[in-house]
């Protein structure tokens, strides 16, 4: 099997012994994107000499981590020295200046950090669409959106351009795509992972997490990046498990909540769906239905917090520290023909939106309501982890669509992260699994965990995924 | 009909601490622009802040020294509003629920202290302009007053009592020179009797307290002529100008800012328990106003003396370790000393010179001689004396013998002197000195005299 196509675990197994070098990998996907990206396009930045550099600096035979794998990062994470766009004309010609936390965290274990990945411009979207620099396309269905809004750190895992990669979730971002593209996506417990370095979309939801090919892989990811962080107060000062991933769903009870069943969803999305909860009982798993009521507020609520967050989070980008300048007649003028130029049509309707939803006179209709359902749909899930230990759903209601579907309807896309929001407005951790196939395109089991948990679900993916084939699936590029 | 002012003053304190509110940079004053900055503090992309405790805990002790209630639970909002001043084109503030509530400083109300976080320094030059980050961050403390203000001379006796416990509590140095003292103000003015007010002007831009008690002369007959002149007062913001020595009109209540504050979600409620509370109580020194009392009560100091030494915290702790046996005259000594902080002077030397001239070692006039060598040099007292000399003959003995030739000498002055001429003995007493090289004790040598004279 070609070295692009291995998993961390079985990499690790081939450097520790030097039966292959870190170089060697490292110039195996170098190949390999060199092949395939012209058609994906996932990467919007690669420095082959700089990758190949790192490659010959780490000791791959060393006991660390990640030593000698590489890894691509989401182009929303500051590396020392290379571009930060987040897929924003605002940001283009900006260097970052600092290591992220979990850039740093990466370093230390070993890994190469082998280039950036598109991604919807400041993180919003489902579909990779609005990126500034292009689409990048589903490795299953050239014709097809590879989610969002990590689209290119997915497809970069599922085409096999890189062993694993980092992205970002703040409604769905990691799992949606993750599902769409046939891999596995983590998203953390709020406060898991540190912050610092990530540039902000909704700072109260937001959470880095790995995109991987197998279960095993995400959970030595997550023993990476997790942990306390002095710099980012909302951080959590919890020691990091060793995330054993084995032993099996017997005894364990998983929560079906029959709000994630909706009218108008994929048949075949349903199907895939429900055969893998009822794989996962005659694996030894108790199935319990459990309710979510508020579910239905979850896009509403999102929008309202997201894009109030939003809002102040995207002010900074003004073009008087870093970053693209439009000259006006004065301060003001700069600013707007900056911003105007600088930010894409989404990015701008929900500054728009977040703006309208704090000014005077809104702000208790919207944002704060907004805040009293966030409660509520927390304590849906505190109720519902009284009944179970994880609880299990879609990812998404359908497979990934035609690039353009959706595009002339932001509300239609909206509703693409309607099974992954809840879980961001809860800070609770998920992490969706290949589930089979609707038609040729991949399908995604989603498994929701209590904060802090990320153990539990862990072992219910691994069992899953050890009992079924689907993650040995690739697209043929 | 007579008109009357209220005034409300919003004022802003740089606290002492030795790092910005968010970030590890330094908060010293008068460094080359732009070189007290990082990404924090820039607001690059992707950075996160992280509190400066010491900032919570200034704040407290401001607000316990104030007498306010201290916010178990408070937290940190954003302030939403576009200058290139502000980094991130939002200030981390608080909102509504601030450190601290309630309080008064002499007979004026406090409403409220929160902490926020100071903005850059913009600079205009002829074709642009530069803004210096080295401010950004600094820890500021807004301190509110509630409308409790009728003249210009409140006002100024409200901030300098202010100045004198934030000075006091060590929470700033308040040097207005280094804008670490900034103050905004409303006032109106309605017809003496009205209990509704007029219609509120903000005035900005007053970088002193004297430049806040200009602003107010200037400002409320302003508006008491306008009144009068029949004109109606809108709601607005004016600009002080201390070298026009004028208001200016900023904006007009249409143009006023929609802030869109939220809660802060990237740093965590701030809580106070009992245990941190405490600890920052145990820290609340005397205020002014008791430290004043205390001095003329256990001191026996004037309230001149008091008042002098208490309004600079400083120079109070100085006399308190210098107080000795005679506070007064200590006392005297310390008030002629302009700088405390940097002279060289030691508390004990000051007691140790009181109690030379009290000893009659040395003679008030000498005093001075040393004292100003202990102002030059720093030496101790008694090593100054003793370099120049200055010790006084107190022994009986030497002084006898002077006295017994000087009598010898001058047998004229004696017969004067016993025919009833007192002023003779001055004429022996000078014999005396001159015997002595000026050293023997005037006064002992008077006495040894008289007694000599009238006792043979
Ligand atoms: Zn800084």
């Amino acid at each position: 099997m070609s070295l692009f196509a291995l998993t961390i675990a079985e990499l690790r197994e081939k450097l520790r012994t030097g039966e292959v070098s870190a170089r060697e990998v490292t110039q195996a996907l170098l190949n390999r994107i060199q092949a395939v990206d012209g058609k994906l396009n996932a990467y919007l930045w690669l420095n082959p000499d700089d990758a190949l550099a790192q490659a010959e600096r780490v000791d791959a035979k060393s006991d660390k981590l990640l030593a000698g794998i590489p890894i691509a990062v989401k182009d929303v994470l500051n590396v020392d020295g290379q571009p930060c766009t987040c897929a924003s004309k605002i940001l283009k010609g900006y260097t970052s200046v600092y290591d992220a936390q979990v850039i740093t965290r990466l370093k230390q274990e070993g890994a190469i950090i082998l280039g950036r990945t598109n991604m919807d411009e400041f993180a919003m979207g489902s579909s990779t669409e609005n990126s500034s620099w292009g689409v990048t396309r589903n490795p299953w269905d050239l014709e097809r959106i590879p989610g969002g809004s990590s689209g290119g750190s997915a497809a970069c895992v599922a085409g096999d351009e890189a062993i694993a990669s980092l992205g970002s979730d703040t409604g769905g971002s990691i799992r949606q795509p993750a599902a769409v593209t046939g891999c596995v996506g983590l998203k953390p417990t709020y406060g898991r992972v540190s912050r610092y370095g990530l540039v902000a979309f909704a700072s109260s939801l937001d959470q880095i997490g790995p995109f991987t090919k197998t279960v095993a892989d995400a959970a030595t990811m997550l023993r990476v990046i997790a942990g306390h962080d002095d710099r980012d107060s909302t951080s959590v000062p919890r020691p990091v498990p060793q995330y054993s991933i084995a032993g099996g769903v017997k005894g364990l009870r998983l929560g079906l909540p029959k709000e994630y069943f909706i009218p108008g969803m994929d048949r075949e999305v349903e199907a895939a769906v429900r055969a893998a909860i009822r794989q996962l009982g005659s694996l030894g798993a108790e199935i319990v239905e459990i309710s979510l009521p508020h579910t239905e507020y979850a896009v509403a609520v999102y929008y309202l917090i997201a894009t109030a967050e939003a809002s102040a989070n995207l002010a900074r980008f003004d073009g008087v520290r870093y970053g693209a300048r439009v000259r006006g007649e004065d301060v003001i003028d700069t600013y707007g023909k900056t911003r105007g130029a600088g930010f894409g049509p989404e990015v701008k309707r929900r500054i728009i939106l977040g703006t309208y939803a704090l000014s005077a006179g809104y702000y208790d209709a919207y944002y704060l309501r907004a805040q009293k359902v966030r409660t509520l749909i927390r304590q849906d899930f505190e109720k519902a982890f009284q009944k179970c230990d994880a609880i299990v759903t879609p990812t998404t209601a359908e497979p990934a669509f035609k690039i353009g579907e959706k595009s002339a309807d932001p509300l239609k896309m909206y509703l693409c992260d309607i099974f992954t929001i809840s879980c961001n407005l809860a800070g609770n951790c998920g992490i969706s699994v290949p589930c089979g196939f609707a038609g040729k395109l991949p399908v995604g089991l989603q498994i929701l965990g209590k904060a802090f948990d990320e153990e539990t679900i862990l072992r219910v993916a691994q069992a899953y995924e050890q009992s079924t084939d689907w993650h040995k699936q690739r697209p043929v590029l | 009909m007579d008109f009357e002012a209220v005034i409300g003053l919003e004022v802003h304190v740089q606290l002492k601490t030795r790092t910005k509110i968010f970030c590890g940079c330094a908060t010293d004053f008068g460094a080359e622009p732009n070189t007290r900055v990082c990404p924090v503090c820039l607001g690059y992309p992707g950075v996160l802040p992280v509190m400066n405790e010491e900032a919570i805990r200034k704040t407290i002790l401001a607000g316990l020294m104030i007498g306010c209630d201290i916010t178990r639970h408070s937290k940190w909002d954003r302030k939403n509003y576009f200058y290139p001043d502000m980094p991130k084109n939002y200030q981390i503030s608080q909102y509504d629920l601030p450190l601290c509530l309630g309080g008064k400083v002499g007979a004026v109300g406090v409403t409220r202290i929160h902490l926020e976080e100071d903005v850059a320094k913009s600079f205009h030059f002829a074709t642009n302009s530069g803004v210096d980050f080295n401010r950004a961050g600094t820890p500021l403390m807004e301190i509110v007053s509630e409308p409790d203000m009728r003249t210009p001379e409140d006002a100024f006796n409200y901030l300098t009592a202010l100045k004198e416990i934030l000075v006091t509590g060590g929470v700033s140095d308040c040097d207005m020179e280094k804008g670490q003292l900034r103050c905004d103000c409303n006032v109106s003015v309605r017809p003496v009797g009205q209990v509704t007010f007029g219609e509120k002007i903000e005035i900005k831009n007053m970088n002193s307290i004297s430049g806040v008690k200009r602003a107010l002369e200037y400002e409320i007959p302003r508006q008491i002529n306008a009144l009068k002149r029949g004109e109606k007062l809108q709601q607005e913001t004016r600009r002080w100008d201390d070298d026009d020595g004028k208001t200016f009109l900023m904006r007009t209540k249409e143009y006023a800012h929609d802030y869109r504050y939220f809660p802060e979600p990237d740093l965590m409620p701030v809580v106070v328990d009992d245990t941190m509370l405490a600890e920052i109580r145990r820290q609340l020194p005397e205020l002014p106003e008791a430290r004043r009392h205390r001095f003329v009560a256990q001191y026996g100091l004037p309230d001149y003396d008091a008042g002098v030494l208490v309004a600079n915290g400083a120079l109070a702790n100085f006399f308190e370790q210098a107080a000795g046996k005679n506070p007064k005259a200590a006392a005297n000594w310390i008030m002629t000393v302009s700088e405390i902080t940097t002279t060289p002077i030691q508390p004990e030397h000051i007691t140790e010179l009181v109690a030379a001239i009290d000893a009659g070692q040395i003679s008030g006039k000498q005093g001075k001689d040393v004292f100003a060598e202990m102002l030059a040099a720093g030496k101790p007292p008694a090593l100054i004396i003793k370099e120049k000399g200055l010790a006084q003959v107190s022994d009986t003995g030497a002084i006898e013998a002077f006295a017994e030739q000087a009598i010898a000498a001058n047998p004229k002055s004696v017969a004067d002197f016993r025919a009833g001429n007192k002023a003779a003995l001055n004429a022996l007493v000078g014999q005396v000195m001159k015997l002595s090289k000026g050293k023997a004790n005037p006064q002992l040598v008077s006495s040894v005299l008289a007694k000599k004279l009238q006792g043979s």
